[in-house]
């Protein structure tokens, strides 16, 4: 940190995240997958591999990146976030508990009827839900609308946008981008994950979507790349777009990541953006995910 | 003199857009001289467009308050979602754009991020109807109503001049629902003086008759209400009901119309299927009542090319063609 700079918490804390932060984020990063496994057992299907590739860029904003305060969902100063591909919102939901916007309990009834926890965030329904998302493609622009809002009230906050890369074959997603710039929404950061995969197989084969850094640069975006699953990459980027208060360009960070990322068996085979584990292969993706040799069931009573 | 406008690019009073915004439209000012009535009052109000300053007036709204209004250009389905953003933050947002594109193009967005997220957006969709004549069925809007009372949530509102809208606007700093506000071109003479009472869901009975009631909506209230006058003149007993409100609508108002005549007849610049005859037809085939309705509209078809005063009386949408319409129906 440079001398000279208002001592802010946020500007006190170092680009590069401590190893015991590096540690942390790890961990929820497998919290949100071992939540997303036994919260969708529950439903009995859902988009398991859509959510690990983004387990890790959830860890790091909800727990290094977003300035939140615990209990208060609608604290008018907090930073915002949106997905655009709202059906990972099954890795959100535990975070959001975990930040003590509802009860945790409400987990356990994940999509049963009146519960308010369904595949795609509601922000009517539930605290700590920014905006809803389910019809691909409108979120960025209302998280432009955000920081037009805020900025009419006087209010300084960041607005993270979560998109999927299929999303970007969506028109109003490139309207909005033209004018976040044209408004030089500083305080918008778009996030694509770059999976690599939407429902009926490989982006660049559905609809390609390349060279889409120079799609945002050409729409006067700032763009980052950036490895998705590595958390101590993710903490930095973040943390240095938080900490450049002067720029006026919005951000994009295309963030790399596979598809099913942490269980080996979705990795490696597509087709697996909706689906449902039988036990065993419930069993299986568990032991993987907590670093343990694959055959060891000792949670499978646990997850379900 | 140029205004500088942070978020909207200049707009220049002297330009001939500007000039001829006023010239000719003098209806559109009634549009931004509520939202500024609204911001002297001290809501956080903001109001945006897609490349239609000079079409819809709000030109004077952004040389007043250049950092309250932002130009989205030609990207309707944006500026809906950057609404429903916008309001999220306490802002109340008034967005504008031909009815055509707000209420067709936009519906989804309208839907999923304005009424079924339940935030205060304020939609206005202004040319509406045949007011755009020879620019043909891409620019007319016959079908707004009948989408827009369908979404849940969402208060659909035609008011019949400028004053009337003035008034729905100042009413609805308190209105918690997002609204679609359906206006014309502002061309129309006014049917009210300045400030007009307004109450959302609560129609303004004109005249009370027993051979047939107008209910009219929008545009078609001071047509109809010059057709009244003639149809009076002649002996006959016709009553007219402004129904500015499409939803909710005024129900109270229709049954104890359709008590008190033999007949009602809808008078709308929509499709005469689920606008303003479809939401009476429910009302009065639900209650059962005794009274006759006929619609009077745009049959179900695309409507001709036309300027839009040949437009009006080709279909009998004016003062002349509403009165034919009601002495065929009494003959």
């Amino acid at each position: 940190m440079g001398a000279g700079r208002t001592l802010t918490p946020e500007f006190l804390a170092p680009e590069t995240p401590t190893p015991e932060t590096i540690a942390h984020l790890e961990e929820r990063a497998r919290h949100v997958r071992l939540e997303t496994i036994r919260l969708i057992a529950i439903a009995k299907v859902g988009h398991y591999s859509s959510t690990f590739s983004c387990a890790e860029l959830f860890a790091t904003l909800y727990y290094d990146a977003m300035r939140l305060r615990h209990g208060e969902p609608r604290w008018p100063d907090r930073d915002r976030f949106l997905m655009g591909k709202g059906h990972a919102a099954v890795g959100l939901y535990p975070l959001l508990a975990d930040w003590g916007f509802f009860p945790k309990e409400l987990l356990d009834g994940y999509t049963r009827l009146g519960n308010p926890l369904g595949d795609h965030p509601d922000m009517t329904k539930v605290p700590g839900v920014d905006f809803s998302s389910g019809s691909i493609g409108h979120a960025l622009s209302a998280g432009l609308g955000m920081v037009m809002g805020g900025r009419m009230m006087g209010r300084r906050f960041d607005v993270y946008v979560m998109l999927g890369d299929g999303e970007m074959q969506e028109g109003q997603v490139w309207e909005a981008a033209m004018a976040a710039a044209h408004q030089k929404a500083g305080n918008l950061i778009a996030i694509v994950d770059r999976n690599g995969y939407q429902l009926d197989g490989q982006v660049d084969e559905v609809m390609g979507i390349e060279p889409l850094a120079d799609k945002w640069r050409a729409f006067g975006w700032e763009v980052h790349e950036v490895d998705g699953h590595d958390v101590a990459a993710l903490a930095t980027l973040f943390r240095r777009l938080k900490q450049d208060k002067t720029r006026r360009k919005p951000a994009c960070v295309i963030a790399r990541t596979l598809k099913g990322k942490g269980v080996g068996y979705m990795e490696r085979e597509a087709g697996w953006h909706l689906g449902y584990l039988a036990p065993e292969d419930e069993a299986a993706a568990i032991a993987e995910i907590m670093g343990q040799p694959a055959g060891s069931a000792i949670l499978q009573g646990d997850a379900q | 003199m140029t205004a500088t406008n942070t978020l909207a690019g200049p707009v220049n009073p002297g330009s001939w857009q500007y000039r001829q915004l006023n010239a000719r439209a003098p209806g559109l000012s009634y549009l931004s001289d509520a939202l500024s009535a609204l911001v002297e009052d001290g809501h956080p109000v903001m109001a945006g467009t897609a490349d239609l300053q000079y079409s819809n007036g709000l030109a004077r709204f952004a040389a007043r308050y250049p950092d309250r209004f932002i130009q989205f250009g030609i990207s309707e389905q944006n500026m809906v979602s950057a609404a429903a953003g916008i309001a999220t933050t306490g802002v109340m947002p008034f967005v504008a754009t031909f009815a055509s594109f707000l209420g067709l193009l936009c519906c989804e967005q309208i839907r999923m991020d304005v009424a079924y997220s339940a935030l205060p957006v304020r939609l206005i969709g202004h040319h509406a109807g045949i007011a755009l004549g020879f620019y043909g069925t891409s620019h007319h809007a016959t079908e707004d109503l009948a989408i827009m009372r369908s979404i849940a949530g969402l208060t659909v509102v035609n008011p019949a001049d400028g004053p009337q809208l003035a008034a729905a606007i100042k009413a609805s700093a308190d209105h918690p629902e997002p609204i679609y506000f359906r206006i014309g071109r502002g061309q129309e003479p006014n049917v009210y003086d300045d400030l007009p009472d307004f109450r959302f869901g609560k129609a303004i009975e004109h005249e009370t008759g027993t051979d047939l009631t107008i209910i009219a909506c929008g545009t078609m209230v001071h047509p109809s209400r010059e057709a009244v006058r003639a149809l009076r003149a002649s002996g006959l007993s016709v009553g007219l009901i402004d129904m500015h409100t499409i939803k909710p609508l005024d129900r109270d108002a229709v049954l104890a119309a359709a008590e008190r005549s033999r007949i009602i007849l809808t008078v709308e610049e929509h499709n005469i299927l689920g606008g303003l005859g479809g939401a009476v037809a429910e009302v009065m085939a639900e209650a059962g009542t005794k009274a006759v309705l006929i619609r009077h509209g745009i049959r179900d078809e695309y409507s001709l090319i036309a300027p839009p005063t040949h437009l009006y009386r080709h279909y009998q949408l004016d003062a002349a063609g509403i009165e034919t319409v009601v002495r065929d129906i009494l003959a």
